[in-house]
């Protein structure tokens, strides 16, 4: 029987029913949770909520499922998987104590990194709900997450970005233009990765070979990923593509899961199959996950949680497969879930700071659609935090515009302006290689060379006459 | 004593020529590391003509004696409204603009009141985009029913229906209303930085209220820009004849028309680009 929560604040009782409720109720308020009818009623409500939650042992989590066991296998694994060995250093906080822990001295890069196994996502979840914007931002700088495979993501005082040089109808020309682009402005050390527009095994295949193409012509220390689903990947190995890394979008629930198409044991096939193909030179990390808040909702597959918990069980998926990217696309499902620029930037930190504390490699998709209460003033303000927050990548796109996407999100001037301001770098192999490559005419203080580059100069060349664009 | 800058203010990009391959912001220049301020104007401004298209509400009354006069009505279109009171609503409560309120559905019964079956009842949606819905809504449906009244087959078209508020989904509830075979809900897209105007096609096979994505197919992007009015009006009728045939929609009904394109493209030699061509 599960446990219900009473509590009294001066004349008013207050009553939650479980815990599931107890968490939602103790959520900063957000569009999605209201569209699910599990959002505090009201201000105070919530932070009586805050207070009931900060006095529950953290040791609860582990007792009391939120989807039972039996149900989903995201349940099974994360109690299956939980370490406690690695937990007994905080076995006897409360979610209020683990926050004060966390931001505490005793809590270094170092120890963060040997308790991450002994936390579970609901416990990562509770505590954020907990914490102010700048404790999220504090603790996330501690905990350092770093993955490699032709480079390495993740290192302090680094921020990679994804180059996104998607298009329409796929046009390897415009592609390659966008590429190009990219390439001179600094950008793909996290992956070069294209959201394909017809979705299918041939199409990614001929994009995988177009990438790889020209990866290896002008030997870039990166990987590529071209974003369809995972069986589509799988089959695309099969035929002998040059895969990089394999792409997945993933849920927190065995649900949200399955409206995806897949299950754990797809993706431990895929990590394995990518692995096969050894093309990684630096590290063996062959996975990117892409999240967001809203996903299970949105799917009808959140069993009565609220969105933030369900987005950080997803990393408990992220994480049981090593990947080198996870990515939470944070404004890009919409003003229902997340309605304006304070939800999203909100929503954001609270990502970024979950996937840290539970080891997950996180960078974010910073991102809005136009029929959200946000801008690029809100988009410049989470880019700021999360730089300063210590996030392992960020997308990078030709002035903020996705053609085939229809969004916004971050442009390859954005990423140089965070790295400018809060004086981190691009992954230290890509970094080499840009200043090989001369496309930075000092690269300690990012100052790009004014000049095109003899080796792209050269290829410029080769543009067709007639532009098949229109 | 400041030293004269030997280089330009604003540094302009050598590959802008590349702006011809792509829409894409690519080659914007940059000073220092950031937007020109001509560059940072032009995208403000298209932000604005697409926070625009969300907000500003359809004129019903003008598209009404629009589509009466393009494609020679004999009744006016109903107008119908969603449980969606205004857009701030509609854009945080998604389950509200899937249903009819109460009062447009009474409407509705009563015009459907005879029982009559119908082949096809078209929904026009304003969505995301009201301009989207404005300005394609009468070409297309006159380019459509030209193709109807042609076909060998006969059609039953079902009262046009113009909706206010409201989502695809909405569309079954009507057609299962109207008693119609099949529905063709016309919305307005999310706007896109580029394309404020981009209209949605979806239809389902026998409609009724709460069927899931699965049951519809969709034809995206139609607008002067994207897909072409002619095009996509022969893509939907061959959709449409196929549910017909076949009775279903959605996943189990493929769309034939770009099986060609798909092949084409799939050939080795085409991943050939200038970034790799030597």
């Amino acid at each position: 029987m599960a446990q219900t929560y009473h509590t009294t604040v001066g004349s008013r009782s207050y009553c939650f029913a479980s815990l599931a409720e107890l968490m939602a109720k103790a959520t900063p308020p957000r569009s999605g949770d209201r569209l699910a009818g599990v959002m505090a009623e009201s201000a105070e409500q919530r932070v009586v909520a805050q207070m009931v939650l900060a006095e529950l042992p953290l040791t609860t989590f582990l007792n009391e499922a939120l989807i039972p066991y039996e149900d989903d296998e995201i349940t099974r694994l994360i109690i299956d998987d939980h370490n406690a060995d690695a937990f007994a250093p905080i076995s006897h906080l409360t979610v209020g104590d683990f926050r004060n822990w966390l931001l505490s001295d005793h809590a270094t890069s170092e120890v963060l990194a040997e308790v991450k196994a002994g936390i579970t996502p609901e416990m990562a979840a509770a505590v954020s709900k907990l914490m102010r914007n700048q404790d999220l931002i504090l603790v996330a700088k501690k905990c350092r997450v770093t993955t490699a495979f032709r480079n390495t993501i993740g290192l302090p005082g680094r921020l990679a970005t994804r180059l996104q040089p998607n298009h329409p109808t796929d046009d390897v020309t415009g592609i390659a233009a966008s590429i190009l682009d990219g390439l001179l402005y600094g950008s793909g050390d996290a992956v070069i990765g294209i959201n394909p527009a017809t979705d299918n095994v041939a199409q990614s295949v001929k994009l995988m070979r177009l990438m790889d193409e020209v990866i290896q012509k002008y030997q870039i220390p990166t990987q590529s990923c071209v974003l369809t689903h995972v069986t589509n990947t799988l089959e695309a190995i099969e035929q002998g593509a040059p895969v990089d890394l394999v792409f997945q979008s993933i849920g927190g629930t065995e649900a949200t899961n399955r409206s995806f198409g897949f299950d754990l044991s797809t993706l431990a096939e895929a990590e394995a199959a990518a692995q096969s193909l050894n093309r990684g030179t630096v590290g063996r990390n062959v996975m990117y996950f892409e999240t967001g808040q809203g996903s299970s909702l949105s799917a009808d597959a959140h069993h009565g949680l609220d969105q933030q918990t369900c987005e950080a069980r997803a990393y408990a998926v992220a994480r049981k497969f090593n990947p080198l990217l996870v990515n939470t696309v944070v404004g890009f499902i919409g003003p229902e879930y997340l309605f304006d620029g304070k939800e999203i930037t909100r929503a954001g930190l609270e990502d970024h700071f979950c996937g840290k504390l539970l080891g997950v490699p996180m960078g974010c998709d910073v991102c809005y659609t136009n029929h959200a209460e946000a801008d690029q003033n809100d988009m410049d303000n989470l880019l700021t935090l999360l730089g300063v927050a210590g996030c392992n990548f960020i997308m990078g796109i030709p002035g903020s515009d996705d053609i085939m996407l229809n969004y916004q999100t971050t442009s390859f001037h954005d990423a140089l302006y965070a790295r400018r301001v809060l004086g981190l770098k691009a992954a230290p192999e890509f970094e080499c290689w840009l200043e090989e490559m001369q496309i930075f005419q000092d690269i300690s203080t990012h100052r790009l060379n004014d000049q095109l580059p003899a080796a792209f100069a050269n290829s410029l060349r080769h543009l067709p006459q007639e532009p098949r664009h229109g | 004593m400041v030293d004269k800058p030997t280089s330009p203010i604003v540094v302009e990009n050598p590959w802008e020529r590349l702006n011809a391959f792509t829409d894409a912001r690519i080659g914007l220049g940059r000073a220092g590391v950031s937007l020109p301020t001509s560059k940072l104007l032009a995208f403000q401004l298209a932000h604005a003509q697409a926070q625009d298209a969300v907000h500003t509400p359809l004129d019903v009354d003008a598209l009404a004696s629009e589509l009466t006069a393009a494609l020679d009505l004999s009744e006016a279109p109903i107008r119908l409204h969603s449980h969606a009171q205004d857009r701030a609503m509609y854009l945080q409560r998604p389950d509200y603009g899937r249903r009819l309120n109460d009062e447009t559905r009474e409407c509705l019964q009563q015009a459907a009141a005879s029982q009559q079956r119908f082949d096809l009842a078209v929904v026009i949606v304003d969505g995301l985009s009201a301009l989207a819905v404005q300005q394609n809504s009468a070409p297309f449906l006159s380019t459509l029913y030209q193709m109807l009244g042609s076909d060998a087959a006969d059609w039953q078209l079902a009262p046009l229906t113009i909706v206010e508020q409201g989502r695809v989904a909405i569309g079954d509830e009507i057609g299962a209303l109207l008693n119609a075979e099949a529905v063709l809900v016309m919305i307005g897209e999310r706007p896109g930085l580029s394309s404020p105007d981009s209209l949605g096609l979806y239809m389902t096979w026998a409609p009724q209220p709460g069927l899931k994505d699965d049951r519809r197919n969709c034809i995206s992007n139609v607008r002067p820009a994207g897909l072409q009015i002619e095009e996509a009006a022969r893509r939907f009728f061959l959709l449409l004849k196929e549910a017909r045939q076949l009775k279903v929609s959605g996943v189990k009904l493929k769309d034939r028309s770009e099986d060609d394109v798909l092949e084409g493209d799939a050939a080795p030699s085409s991943i050939r680009n200038f970034l790799v061509a030597d």
